[in-house]
């Protein structure tokens, strides 16, 4: 593990962030053509990933990194095998034609330098997750794709919708995140395993581990509520609230797939149970009907793209689960397929809002004159989502049904769900695709026109590249799906599928879906109206759910909130009070540490003299009914203390607490000038008799302590260090003062930074003035929709 | 304040308060005295001058708000323990220097300062309140 390769792929890692350094700075120089050179960081790393194709493909993963906190066994590890291999040009691909997308997109946007360094600054994070091989690594970078997104999607931060989408992704994504913390921790505590090297390399360790279940319950929470699986799907359309660029990028092609690259790293790991291969099916079955049926149920083209993704993750972990090599054969080449087409898409999406004004269905129409070129790119996308020949998509299918196709129950089931899913995902592509094109122009579009070249580069490379890649299918295999699969079976799998005609199940079950998805796309209309009925039908959903959750939050610290700060001041003394005196009583009483009660000491009569003062003191501070003669029985009680110190030998100590005292008594007096309480104390005796009980009992606290603690044997070794060294090494006559500004400087220094904040503080306190306070907060279960 | 003797020897009294705090300040090394205490003396003495004179002119004597003395002298001590990491030492660890002036030894020392520090922190934070709680119905 201490071969460390620090050579150029350090800069994939690097290249992204430099660029989200540079983005505001180009941006102000150069506008929207800062895209531009930006673009070329994701596209370098894009080359230099390619680059180690080579040793990918024959199955030689490849490690560097650095320790990071050795005495933890942290490091910061990467490792790039087929599966990292296929995820990083994902990510730096598509990233860069997003970066040139975003660039005609937010075209003279006051925000646009903001945006690209976000962007970049998530996908800096994004490949650092697909590659990272220590686990803390992998936690890190998962944290950061989550913050990442929550900037993105809240990008447009004064709309209230925005917030909402963003602060919902956090709080989902990163309770995930945290289940993916616990389950990380869990498998190095459980196992020793300290990477994924590790855990690919350890067999049966994490099957055989009597923490298996919950292991693998925490790792699919995170998984599930990154990739948007029911019931946790609810913040992917609302993070359509996203620039789309973003949705583009993180919600369709990178982040959201997450989820999904956790499960294929860990599933040689994980997988081939019981549990693994019934939960998976389950959840991803179920995430790809209720996607697919609520992306029918949408008109406008963002959410019914956003539901088709929740729909393909769905299809995505289904397969995974389900089994059988070519199982996930198919997800791989479905993984693939997916976010080259439905990057493009959403990029399609944009375009036309950028191009005619809005993105609702039932407003667009007869496009394709005006905007060629978006037309052909969402044709190329929608075919290959439809999974036609001779594109991409129709490669991940084939694969998918021979992965899925069997006689026995589950495998019927899955299949029937697949096919399902799969027709319904058909029709929503082609309503993508080809109603905003084709029919009449609607009178409410005017100049709808083609955007610039930034526009339709990136959906047209995308969607070139989907039709490529499976006319050279062989070579893509070769190169990037068959190292991918190898590395989520955790053996070497080659896959064959190409576009080329062949009889047999699969096929049929083709034909089948694209029959049943043109019936879906012609019967749109009438679908979309049963579809809204049912949803307005069922009325509650997670979304609501979310915010009842978050609104019951709210209101539970308000409570507990008011319950601890009630705003009185008797309240606070007489808890701090009550637990001052229950700290010092109760361990004394429970593990008899009471003194023994001295005998009377011999004291000269000055002594006595002075003790009697100070008692007489306190006696009149019980008495008197005047609370200024309190403040200053109480002063004479403290300078009785100071005469006594003096006797005992410490002048330093009664020197300040004469001063202590004396200001003591001024400040007191003084506040009590300012609270404009009466001049008497007139509390009734049923709050006299607790309070002096409370009082009692904190002093016989403080008394029976001090008592102990003279009673305890003297260890005299830090005094004679002192006495020792005080002058020695320090320079000093005064042990006291030596030790607070050398010996103990630091404690000093600590104490001083307190008095300041103190004094702050206070002086804060002294301001407010009744009357003048500042505006109540909102409550925010009010302001969210 | 109504009596006149008062605000006639506050002004005296407060500026032999703030001597005598220096004075106990500076020897507070080898006879008893220090920062902490000096600082407390020398925030008596602007209670004192306030009660005697008002708040408005012991501001306008002090030129500074006391909480900037104060944060100076928190400054003034981190600088005195930093002062030893260019010289190789650890945080806080003393450094001494002997200089002659005019045939005098002076110990001057990086303890010296940050006692400093403590006296200005103190004499700052206590006399802000201090002041705060006398100006009463106008700041």
């Amino acid at each position: 593990m201490t071969a460390t390769d620090t050579g150029p792929l350090f800069l994939v890692l690097l290249f992204p962030l430099l660029a989200a350094a540079l983005a505001p700075l180009l941006t102000s120089a150069l506008g929207h053509r800062a895209a531009w050179p930006l673009a070329l960081a994701p596209a370098a790393a894009f080359a230099i990933v390619a680059a180690n194709g080579g040793g990918v493909s024959a199955g030689q993963p490849l490690l560097f990194g650095f320790d990071w906190i050795p005495s933890l066994g942290i490091r910061f590890s990467f490792r790039l095998d087929g599966l990292s291999f296929a995820f990083a040009l994902l990510v730096t691909g598509i990233g860069a034609a997003v970066v040139l997308y975003a660039g005609g997109y937010l075209k003279g946007h006051p925000g646009q330098g903001r945006f690209f360094s976000f962007i970049l600054m998530f996908m800096a994070a994004m490949v650092g997750l697909v590659l990272a091989d220590d686990l803390m690594t992998l936690l890190v970078y998962w944290e950061l794709t989550s913050i990442t997104s929550f900037l993105l999607i809240g990008f447009d931060h004064e709309r209230e919708r925005a917030r909402r989408g963003a602060i919902q992704a956090l709080v989902i994504t990163g309770g995930g995140g945290l289940a993916l913390m616990a389950g990380l921790i869990l498998i190095r505590w459980a196992t020793g395993l300290s990477s994924m090297s590790e855990i690919l390399g350890s067999g049966e360790a994490l099957r055989q581990s009597a923490y298996y279940v919950p292991v693998l319950a925490l790792i699919l929470v995170a998984a599930f509520t990154k990739s948007a699986q029911v019931p946790f799907h609810v913040w992917l359309p609302n993070a359509m609230e996203a620039p789309t660029p973003v949705s583009a990028y993180l919600h369709s092609a990178t982040m959201v797939k997450a989820g999904v690259y956790l499960l294929m790293r860990l599933n040689p790991a994980l997988g081939d149970t019981a549990a693994w291969e019934t939960i998976l099916p389950l959840f991803g079955g179920a995430t790809l009907i209720t996607g697919a049926l609520l992306a029918l149920a949408q008109t406008d083209m963002k959410l019914i793209l956003a539901y088709t993704t929740v729909a393909s993750l769905g299809l995505m972990i289904m397969l995974i689960g389900a089994g059988s090599e070519t199982a996930v054969e198919g997800a791989v080449l479905y993984l693939l397929a997916h976010a080259l087409f439905k990057g493009g898409l959403f990029m399609v999406a944009g375009s036309v809002d950028h191009g005619a004004g809005t993105r609702d269905l039932t407003a667009l129409g007869g496009l394709r004159r005006a905007m060629p070129i978006t037309f052909a790119a969402a044709l190329l996308g929608a075919l290959s989502m439809g999974g036609l020949p001779p594109f991409f998509g129709f490669l991940a299918k084939e694969e998918t049904y021979s992965g899925l196709a069997g006689l026995d129950t589950r495998a019927l089931i899955l299949t029937g769900v697949a096919v399902a899913g799969n027709a319904l995902m058909f029709s929503a592509a082609f309503l993508v695709a080809l109603k905003p094109f084709l029919g009449k122009q609607p009178e409410t579009i005017h100049h709808p026109h083609e955007g610039p070249v930034l526009l339709w580069i990136g959906p047209m490379t995308l969607g070139l590249v989907g039709l490529v890649a499976a006319l050279g299918a062989s070579f893509t295999h070769h190169v990037v799906s068959s190292p991918m699969a190898s590395a989520v079976m955790g053996e070497a799998v080659d896959i064959h599928a190409v576009i080329a005609f062949h009889w047999g199940v699969p096929l049929m079950l083709s034909l089948l879906t694209v029959g049943l998805g043109i019936a879906l796309y012609l019967a749109a209309g009438p679908v979309r109206a049963v579809l809204q009925k049912a949803v307005t039908g069922v009325g509650w959903g997670p979304d609501r759910g979310f915010d009842q959750a978050m609104g019951g939050l709210v209101r539970l610290a308000f409570s507990v909130t008011r319950w601890l700060q009630s705003g009185r001041l008797d309240f606070y003394m007489t808890t701090v009070f009550v637990i001052v005196a229950a700290a010092l009583l109760l361990p004394m009483i429970a593990f008899g540490g009471l003194p023994t009660v001295p005998g009377v000491p011999a004291l000269e009569f000055y002594e006595w003299t002075v003790l009697f003062m100070a008692a007489a003191g306190v006696i009149l501070v019980l008495i008197t009914r005047n609370r200024l003669t309190a403040i200053v029985s109480l002063g004479v009680q403290g300078f009785g203390v100071a005469l006594l110190f003096m006797f005992m030998g410490a002048p330093d100590l009664s020197f300040t607490q004469f001063m202590v005292e004396t200001l003591s008594v001024v400040i007191l007096a003084l506040v009590m000038t300012r609270l404009r309480v009466a001049v008497d104390d007139h509390r009734p005796w049923i709050q006299v008799v607790p309070d002096a009980t409370i009082a009692v009992a904190a002093g016989a606290g403080f008394g029976l302590l001090l008592l102990a603690v003279t009673q305890m044997p003297f260890n005299a070794a830090l005094s004679d260090f002192f006495i020792r060294h005080s002058y020695a090494i320090a320079h000093g006559h005064n042990i006291v003062n030596v030790i607070i500004v050398d010996f103990r400087g630091i404690d000093t220094m600590g104490e001083i930074g307190v008095v300041m904040v103190t004094g702050l503080a206070i002086l804060a306190l002294i301001r407010i003035r009744v009357g003048r306070r500042a505006p109540a907060m909102p409550d925010p279960t009010e302001t969210t929709p | 304040m109504k009596s006149i003797i008062f605000r006639f020897t506050a002004p005296y009294l407060s500026v032999l308060m703030l001597v005598f705090s220096v004075f106990v300040l500076l020897r507070g090394h080898n006879e008893p005295g220090g920062g902490f205490i000096g600082g407390l003396i020398a925030a008596s003495a602007f209670a004192i001058y306030g009660i005697a004179a008002g708040v408005a002119s012991v501001r306008r004597a002090l030129t500074f708000h006391p909480m900037a003395i104060a944060a100076s002298g928190l400054v003034l001590a981190v600088l005195s323990g930093v002062l030893s990491l260019p010289l190789g030492d650890r945080f806080l660890t003393a450094q001494w220097a002997f200089p002659k002036i005019f045939g005098e030894e002076l110990a001057l020392s990086t303890p010296l300062f940050f006692d400093i520090g403590v006296y200005l922190v103190v004499t700052g934070a206590i006399t802000s309140i201090a002041l705060a709680l006398e100006e009463r119905d106008h700041d």
